[in-house]
């Protein structure tokens, strides 16, 4: 196995374009090594790209905030800006790993993971949020949902490598909100997961929402027909349960070792209903 | 020497102080030394491969190609470990489960090994072993191996303990039953009966270290081996038979050991580290990966235990009976048959009846979990015993105060009680602010009893005094929680002098004669009766030197406070001669001074807790978070309390996680899906409250301090606490171990269909 | 295979290694370097005894290559005390009994002590969370909690 720390994007772009075998970017290293240990992934390259510079900020611009590849979510926390203006992408980013793992992990390797169980991805699904992509070709900006095709697969072509992902500035009134089941209260992988994001009129009422939902099908889901249950109202009780009954139709999931269908189905709603009323809480909602 | 090991009241200046514990600085510094810390020069890495497949026929092995890697020293397969058992089936299964010999029996079999100059070469000898398979059907689920229709697991294997013996082989290894009185006649003056079955699913001790260790052969026969383990001395006789090495000749040196709980009582790879070892004329290190520890050490049995108990309406238990099916992994155990035991121990019952059925399933070798099987029972049968309170619109405590097993008391098992902790521990419960304490929405409280035997067992200690008056104990039960500071203050106790004057260490198996494994609670139990009487030996012979040092009759010498005194009015006015004074002049009054002690430590006391456990249940998610816990459990008396009340949480934390979260999960190709600590939930910091102790001193007569184990019971009523909690708070009976919330959703929804 | 070459700080002294890329921090400090405070209890991030700080932050030294740590700076359990003189966590461990086998302690007193670093008066439940990357099969965590509590009041001087 070969270990490459190249100095810039270029750099990086060059080699992995150019790399014979299996070759695996290295950030934050948390699913990576695990997967090594395991056997399940026997790279003959690693790319660490901790050493370019620009991949290490959380950058405010006038348009919002990027987010580099390399950014340990540790440090996520600790920007205020970021915390104050999209607290759900935060705590989801947060709440992968341990205090250990934190202050490695990075959300673009949690996106490139591909696992459908991702923390901090229904967030960012929620949130609108898009991946700057570098690479042989032209640079490239998807939505973060157009990432991921498969449980372990993502849409990058070889070389490719996303340098930062991007979250709009928020208009007035908005919030966002992630919760996640897990059997213990630490450190597990969500059974199922909820990110809302949503933007209210000067009434109190839902102007645009987005709700995603993890662990609940192949991919992250971004639920269209929940986000309409809940547009143009203040939450109600009507409302949240036809946003409940719309996430536990959307849900295609399986029985495996950390939860069963019905569960799945059924605790997908109670989530999401809990999500959307921290955001509507966080928007401002009186 | 027959040493009176009775109980005399006595007034204690070391025993039940806290002190500071010897290894306590190694341990915070890193300095302390476990299984893997250890390295010989010139040592090779050793890696096992082991089986993908439930139940498999090995048909052929070839090793010819990871035999031709650089770098690979040996490579061996069971023909390596010839068959030396001589006809004794429980050696031979341990020998099988070391090194698959004919079939495959689990997913983790090991099946092959290799040794080589590094762990990036074994590994590629590993993929370089071609294992030629037939697969066979499997069988994973304790109730489905039972099934006349289920894969054989042993082809051969004839139900023992049923008379006549049956003709077929099946699964089930041996039945065993306890109880007396009649039950059916008990059941017929039943005015309520409650009668369920009760699932518990596969656990493992989930010790932090996986196991080590570093294995030494030498071509003329002797051998040295550095291990984790619980016990050396049976660690040595068991490779020695395995490997046919005299037992004298294979020295096992014990490391620290990162927690066991009954798991490192039983060898797994360390015959295979030797056989390496012997193979390629090196030392060779062997470590288990986490995934192999789970796949392929000892957990747990899964369990399914019928139970049918009934009650008069006075609330007086006329009828109680289990039967239990145990799993014991490919091979025959005891397991139920100390589930069958232990079911009832808290009662006095007129009528009671258990049956153990021992089962064989694909699974792992069954091995020793913290009160091994009991907590199970306990589950089963306190959760029918508090359903049964409910029928009768009893309280549960008084229900269970009323039923309780007393001094005189005849046990489910056969014996008759001495003093007891049953009664006094449910009072304790009673009277305890927690019973009081208010509940909030969906929260609900449970409360639960256990029992243990504890064990005693062959025990030897050695008592040296130095030249300026410390003294070293060295003991053959392994340290797993503090035992070290404990018999420390015994020996302290004894000799009269400060705790800070005694070291306390493991003796290796070369230096000290044979002790039997810390395991049924009796490390400290066994090793104080045998430091008290080691150092009342050394007493004896430090009476003798300050005779003769005075040059008067021994008769007329006294200990007092760690010093020699004369007395009589010929001798009174002697100065009396410290620990200090007589060691100085040791070397001209008969030279070294110390005390030995073997012994047989029989009249282990048995142990009963009582726990309380208020839980909050999430009716819409059927998440559960423990909001307080309580342990009250006889210590007999507590050494040292600070390491008492850690046993009690331990175990109870332990107990909490299998009530809740913790199991083994098997796809249905008989693979383990979670071999880790992700999917293998244990209980995390933020999981539980503080978990509240109160030890109750019910001296045990037959410990000179009145001293009873204390490490295991607090695993037993857990189980049954948390079921009772969950089953108040969400108002629906839970029957089936671990209460994930999956299980507690679907149980809220079938009540509500 | 050459070895990668790696220069680094540990405990405050420089130190200089050769290691395979697919050797962990962890294999490096244990294997190469004597350093077995820090433990393997699963090797994939779960359980915390392998913890080390690493330019400042708290990671499990398993998923950390042993390559990356070029330039960097790391402090294991092994320069936690001062000479003879313990970090009073250390010291409360042992008062409180916060250890019974001992081998998560390693981990356990890097997370405390990065914990209060941060957090220099923590609550039961942010202690609670703060060390839940941290397993512990003995004690049930309620000595080692008490001993976190005490050692905060005492380095506060209370």
């Amino acid at each position: 196995m070969q270990y490459e720390r190249p100095s810039s994007l270029k750099d990086a772009v060059d080699i992995l374009s150019k790399a014979k075998g299996s070759a695996h970017i290295l950030a934050g290293g948390s699913d990576l090594l695990v997967k090594m240990k395991g056997d399940f992934v026997e790279p003959d390259l690693i790319v660490d790209i901790k050493s370019i510079k620009s991949l290490n900020e959380i950058k405010k611009t006038a348009k919002g905030f990027t987010i580099g590849a390399s950014v340990p979510c540790a440090a996520m926390g600790e920007h205020a800006g970021l915390k104050k203006a999209w607290p759900g992408v935060v705590e989801a980013a947060n709440l992968i790993g341990s205090k250990q793992v934190q202050g490695r992990c990075t959300v673009v390797g949690n996106l490139c993971n591909a696992s459908p169980a991702a923390d901090s991805v229904p967030a960012l699904v929620a949130a609108g949020a898009k991946a700057v992509i570098a690479g042989p070709g032209r640079r490239r900006t998807v939505a973060v949902e157009k990432i991921v095709t498969a449980p372990g697969r993502t849409s990058l072509k070889k070389g490719e490598i996303i340098d930062s992902i991007q979250l709009e500035k928020r208009p007035k009134n908005s919030g966002d909100a992630y919760l996640r089941f897990i059997p213990r209260t630490e450190m597990d992988i969500a059974v199922v997961s909820a990110g809302v994001s949503l933007t209210l009129d000067a009434k109190g009422v839902v102007k645009t929402a987005r709700v995603a939902l993890g662990a609940v099908a192949p991919t992250v889901l971004l639920v269209k027909e929940a986000a309409k249950a809940i547009i143009g109202t203040k939450l109600e009780k009507a409302a949240m349960e036809n946003l409940a009954a719309a996430c536990s139709k959307a849900c295609s999931p399986i029985d495996d070792k950390r939860g069963t269908i019905e569960f799945r189905e059924e605790v997908s709603g109670v989530l999401a209903k809990r999500a959307a009323k921290i955001a509507y809480k966080r928007a401002g909602a009186k | 020497m027959e040493f009176d090991a009775s109980y005399s009241a006595k007034k204690f200046k070391s025993v039940g102080t806290r002190p500071d514990r010897p290894d306590g600085v190694d341990k915070v510094t890193g300095r302390a030394r476990y299984g893997a810390d250890f390295n010989m020069p010139g040592q090779l890495i050793g890696l096992i491969l082991r089986s993908p497949h439930a139940h498999a026929k090995i048909k052929k092995i070839d090793t010819s190609k990871a035999e031709k890697l650089k770098g690979v020293k040996a490579v061996i397969t069971a023909a390596d470990l010839p068959d030396l058992t001589g006809g004794d089936s429980d050696l031979y299964d341990i020998l099988d489960n070391c090194m698959a010999r004919k079939k495959a029996l689990y997913d983790g079999h090991a099946v092959a090994a290799v040794a080589a100059i590094d762990a990036k070469t074994a590994k590629q000898a590993l993929k370089l072993i071609k294992v030629d398979y037939k697969i066979l059907p499997h069988v994973t689920d304790v109730d489905q191996a039972v099934d006349p229709k289920a894969p054989l697991i042993q082809e051969k294997l004839v139900t023992g303990g049923v008379d006549p013996k049956p003709t077929k082989p099946s699964n089930i290894a041996n039945v065993s039953q306890y109880g007396h009185g009649n039950t059916d006649k008990g059941f017929k003056s039943a005015d309520f009966i409650v009668e369920r079955n009760y699932k518990t699913e596969q656990t493992h001790q989930g010790y932090i270290e996986p196991h080590a260790c570093v294995a030494n052969v030498s071509s003329d026969g002797s051998a040295d081996l550095w291990v984790c383990t619980q016990g050396h001395f049976v660690y040595r006789q068991n490779c020695a038979d395995l490997l046919g090495l005299d037992v004298s000749k294979l020295r096992v040196t014990a490391s620290e050991i990162g927690g066991g709980f009954g798991g490192k009582t039983h060898v797994w790879s360390e015959p295979v580290a030797l056989a390496l070892s012997r193979k390629a004329g090196r030392p060779v290190k062997l470590t288990m990966t986490r995934d192999e520890v789970f796949r392929a050490s000892g957990p747990a049995s899964a369990t399914s235990i019928d139970v049918k108990i009934g009650a008069d309406k006075n609330g007086v238990i006329t009828a109680a009976v289990a039967t239990l099916r145990y799993s014991c992994g490919p091979y025959a155990g005891m397991w139920a048959e100390l589930g069958a035991m232990t079911s009832f121990a808290c009662y006095d019952l007129k009528n009671v009846k258990t049956i153990g059925n021992e089962v064989l399933v694909n699974r792992p070798k069954t091995a020793a979990y913290r009160a091994p099987s009991a907590p199970m029972a306990a589950f089963a049968v306190e959760s029918a015993i508090d359903e049964l309170a409910h029928k009768l619109g009893m309280d549960p405590v008084k229900f269970r105060i009323k039923n309780s097993a007393k001094e005189g008391s005849k046990s489910s098992y056969g014996p008759v009680y001495g003093p007891i902790g049953i009664g006094p521990t449910l009072e304790a419960v009673k009277r305890h602010p927690h019973m009081k304490a208010p509940l909030g929405k969906n929260q609900g409280r449970g409360m639960a009893c256990g029992f243990w035997f504890n064990f005693g067992g062959q025990t030897c200690s050695t008592l040296n005094i130095g030249a300026d008056g410390t003294a070293t104990i060295s003991v053959g039960t392994i340290d797993v929680g503090g035992s070290r500071a404990s018999l420390s203050l015994i020996a302290a106790e004894e000799l009269g002098i400060p705790y800070k004057h005694i070291k306390a260490v493991v003796a290796d198996t070369s230096t000290l004669g044979y002790n039997d494994m810390t395991d049924g609670s009796r490390g400290t139990f066994s090793s104080s009766i045998a430091t008290i009487s080691a150092a009342r030996n050394a007493v004896s012979v430090m009476k003798e030197r300050a005779a003769k040092t005075w040059d008067i009759p021994v008769e007329n010498v006294e200990w007092e406070n760690g010093h020699a005194v004369a007395k009589g009015k010929k001798y009174g006015n002697l100065p009396k001669l410290s620990v200090k004074d007589i060691a100085a002049a040791a070397g001209n009054t008969g030279g070294p001074i110390a005390g030995h002690s073997e012994l047989v430590a029989d009249g282990a006391g048995v142990s009963f807790a009582t726990h309380i456990c208020d839980i909050e249940v999430d009716p819409e998610t059927g998440a559960t978070k423990v909001l307080r816990y309580t342990v009250v459990q006889d210590a007999g008396k507590a050494v040292h309390p600070t390491y008492v009340e850690g046993q009690y949480q331990g175990g109870a934390a332990q107990g909490i996680g299998w009530a809740l979260n913790e199991e083994y999960i098997y796809g249905d190709d008989g693979r383990l899906q979670n071999s880790g600590f992700l999917d293998y939930r244990i209980p995390v910091c933020s999981d539980l409250p503080m978990i509240d102790t109160k030890i109750l001193e019910i001296p045990n007569p037959n410990h000179p301090y009145g001293v009873r184990g204390v490490g295991e019971t607090s695993i037993v009523p857990p189980l049954a606490a948390v079921a009772n909690a969950v089953s108040n708070a969400a108002n629906v009976r839970m029957t089936h171990i671990p209460m994930s919330p999956p299980r507690i959703l679907a149980a809220l929804n079938a009540e509500k269909n | 295979m050459s070895g990668i070459a790696v220069s680094t700080t540990i405990n405050g002294d420089d130190v200089e290694y050769l290691c395979q890329a697919e050797e962990t921090l962890l294999d490096v400090l244990r294997d190469r370097l004597e350093l077995t405070g820090a433990k393997e209890g699963c090797g994939t991030g779960d359980c915390g005894a392998c913890s080390v700080m690493f330019d400042g932050r708290l990671v499990c030294s398993c998923l950390v290559l042993g390559a990356e740590a070029d330039g960097c700076e790391i402090e294991t359990i092994e320069g936690m005390a001062n000479g003879e003189e313990l970090h009073p966590l250390q010291t409360k461990f042992i008062e409180h009994a916060a250890l019974q086998c001992g081998i998560c302690t390693p981990g356990f007193l890097i997370a405390a002590k990065d914990l209060l670093e941060r957090n220099p008066n923590p609550t039961e439940e942010e202690i609670r969370f703060g060390l839940a990357g941290n397993l512990c099969r003995c004690t049930g965590y309620d000595k080692i909690v008490r001993a976190m509590q005490d050692t905060v009041k005492e380095m506060k001087g209370v």
